[in-house]
């Protein structure tokens, strides 16, 4: 337990050295942040623009749409701002500062994770949230405690499928070099495979997001019984509240790669 | 831990690598590398030794290895009485490492800011830290660039800071790459001077790996020299120069130009107007050559030139 307290320390500490020198340009942090909120809502105007001449996609309507893409832009914004640094990991490995973080008595992936914290990545939030605030406004849900709750936890389980997202990729790079591209495929391309309701795509897609890289656990299972709404797989009922087994499966998963990634780097030297 | 135990000890270790190289389009060949090739050596508590050695002599990766970045391919090593592979990060309260070429403090983050930050990694009471950082910053003249970022700080004034920045937790072991590397003369002596006074007075075990034989012949009593990822020399620095095939000169100014001179003992190498230079065995004695010299010629002047320990640690690898 120590080892967590101290890791979580350090994080909070390399962080919070760069929200500092972050803040040193005020004018420049809120420039980025709000370039990020402008960026991240550009694809959601999209969608804004489309309904004023289609009234449903895949059978549902803006309100719900707006619910599945805040779920999901939600999940990625809080994951990008704990890990997104660790997209440097291939360049690390290449120049050697990974080595100067293992001869720390902090985990590297901590290391990796917090340094050059990037405050301004709030912009990606700030919009998730204000797009599912209004998405909550707008669809009809029979509000009680267990729902409530299905969605905290929801957004909670989000954040954890795409930072081991992350993690994964990061552990990709110790073999594949500078692979960031592919980590980028994998958590924007995920957010924008997960703004849209499942329907829309083949069936294959929707079982690939279900049992392969689960991001169908990120919005679509959870939102489907918010609103009432029928699993076009038949997937039993309880699978809609299963994101944090599914959070929690990846995350091992992450783990282990991260932990092997580690191992090769120092058994290999490269 | 015993106080007498060893802060290193390193028994035997091999350290190979795959090194993967294209042949052709598609093919690959697969070739290994013996980076540190059945290595075995001892450094006392309080030593100050130099690690020398060409590069890709199996320097970088035997601190690596002592650091535990590495995982040796076989053989052991203990490093303050831990496994370096194994135990990691409790060694790493316990060392501090300057890589010359890769920065420990924070790039863009002023040098105030990355010490504070290691207190926190390193967890060290901020009584300690404050003590520690006081004297660090005082020795090392650190006091008018705390405020700076350590990007804009000259190479020299870094590595003040990087230096800092590994003591800061107070290592019983400190490991330096090249901390001496493009630094003019002035900042070469002051850091010499200051990892001197930690080396005598907090004790500190100090392993330096150079090129810089003026680092060596300054600072270290003992040498070890690696080559081919085996350890070619270990000990003094005079037993370094003594060693066979080595020579001191003596460069003797006569009144006037001379054909060369002809004394026992000693053979001229160059003659340059009335100066000329005499080469002999580093063995020998210099006292009958000056005699003859003295006796036979008009001498104004005469000096005797040790063997450049360049000159001697590069016949060790021609050797190796």
């Amino acid at each position: 337990m120590t080892a967590l307290v101290r890791s979580w320390q350090a994080y909070r500490a390399i962080s919070g050295a760069w929200v500092r020198a972050a803040m040193a340009y005020r004018a420049s942090f809120v420039a980025l942040a709000l370039g990020q909120v402008l960026t991240s809502g550009a694809d959601f105007i999209a969608i804004v623009l489309m309904f004023a001449s289609i009234d449903t996609l895949g059978g549902f309507g803006l309100g719900e749409i707006a619910l599945l893409y805040g779920l999901t832009g939600l999940g990625l914004g809080i994951a990008d701002l704990v890990a997104g640094s660790t997209e440097q990991l291939g360049r690390r490995v290449r120049d050697g500062s990974l080595d100067t973080m293992l001869v720390r008595p902090v985990p590297a992936l901590v290391q990796v994770a917090a340094d050059q914290f990037a405050l301004r990545r709030i912009g990606r939030i700030s919009q998730a949230t204000v797009v599912l605030g209004w998405a909550l406004l707008h669809v009809d849900i029979d509000w009680n405690l267990t729902r409530a709750a299905l969605l905290v936890t929801t957004i909670g389980s989000g954040a954890v499928i795409y930072l081991s997202i992350y993690v994964l990729g990061a552990a990709f790079q110790f073999v594949a070099g500078d692979a960031a591209e592919v980590q980028n495929a994998f958590t924007y391309g995920g957010v924008t495979l997960t703004q849209y309701p499942l329907t829309i795509y083949p069936v294959e897609v929707v079982r690939a997001v279900t049992f392969l890289l689960p991001l169908a656990f990120v919005n679509w299972y959870p939102a489907l019984h918010l609103l009432g709404r029928d699993d076009p797989l038949g997937l039993p009922g309880w699978v809609q509240a299963a994101s944090p087994l599914a959070a929690l499966a990846l995350a091992a998963v992450a783990g282990v790669a991260w932990r092997g990634g580690v191992r090769r780097y120092r058994s290999t030297g490269s | 831990m015993a106080a007498d135990e060893p802060a290193i000890e390193v028994v035997d270790v091999h350290r190979t690598f795959d090194v993967r190289r294209r042949a052709g389009r598609l093919r690959r060949t697969r070739q290994v590398v013996r980076a540190v090739d059945g290595l075995s050596f001892d450094v006392a508590r309080g030593e100050m030794v130099g690690l020398l050695g060409p590069n890709g002599a199996g320097k970088s990766t035997t601190v690596k290895m002592l650091t535990g970045i590495l995982v040796p391919t076989s053989g052991a090593l203990r490093v303050v009485g831990l496994d370096p592979a194994a135990a990691r990060t409790r060694l790493a309260r316990r060392i501090g490492v300057v890589f010359g070429q890769r920065s420990g403090l924070w790039w863009d983050l002023p040098l105030r800011d990355s010490f504070a930050l290691l207190r926190r990694i390193y967890d060290v009471p901020a009584d300690r830290h404050a003590a520690a950082l006081a004297e660090f910053v005082e020795l090392l003249e650190l006091g008018e660039l705390m405020d700076i970022p350590v990007r804009a700080l000259s190479l020299g004034q870094r590595m003040r800071g990087e230096i800092a920045a590994a003591l800061l937790h107070e290592p019983e072991l400190l490991y330096l790459d090249e901390p001496t590397i493009g630094l003019d003369v002035v900042s070469k002596g002051r850091l010499r001077d200051f990892l001197r006074t930690i080396n005598v007075e907090r004790g500190t075990t100090v392993v330096l790996t150079t090129h810089d034989l003026g680092d060596v012949e300054r600072l270290c009593r003992r040498v070890l020299v690696v080559d081919h990822g085996r350890l070619v020399f270990d000990g003094s620095l005079d037993a370094l120069r003594r060693l066979d095939g080595t020579t001191r000169t003596v460069v003797v100014d006569l009144a006037t130009s001379s054909p060369q001179v002809e004394v026992a003992g000693a053979v001229v190498t160059r003659v340059d107007g009335p100066r000329q230079w005499l080469s002999l065995p580093s063995g020998a004695s210099a006292a009958p050559v000056v005699a003859q010299l003295a006796a036979a010629y008009d001498v104004v002047d005469l000096a005797i030139q040790e063997p450049a320990i360049e000159d001697v640690v590069a016949r060790l690898y021609q050797r190796g």
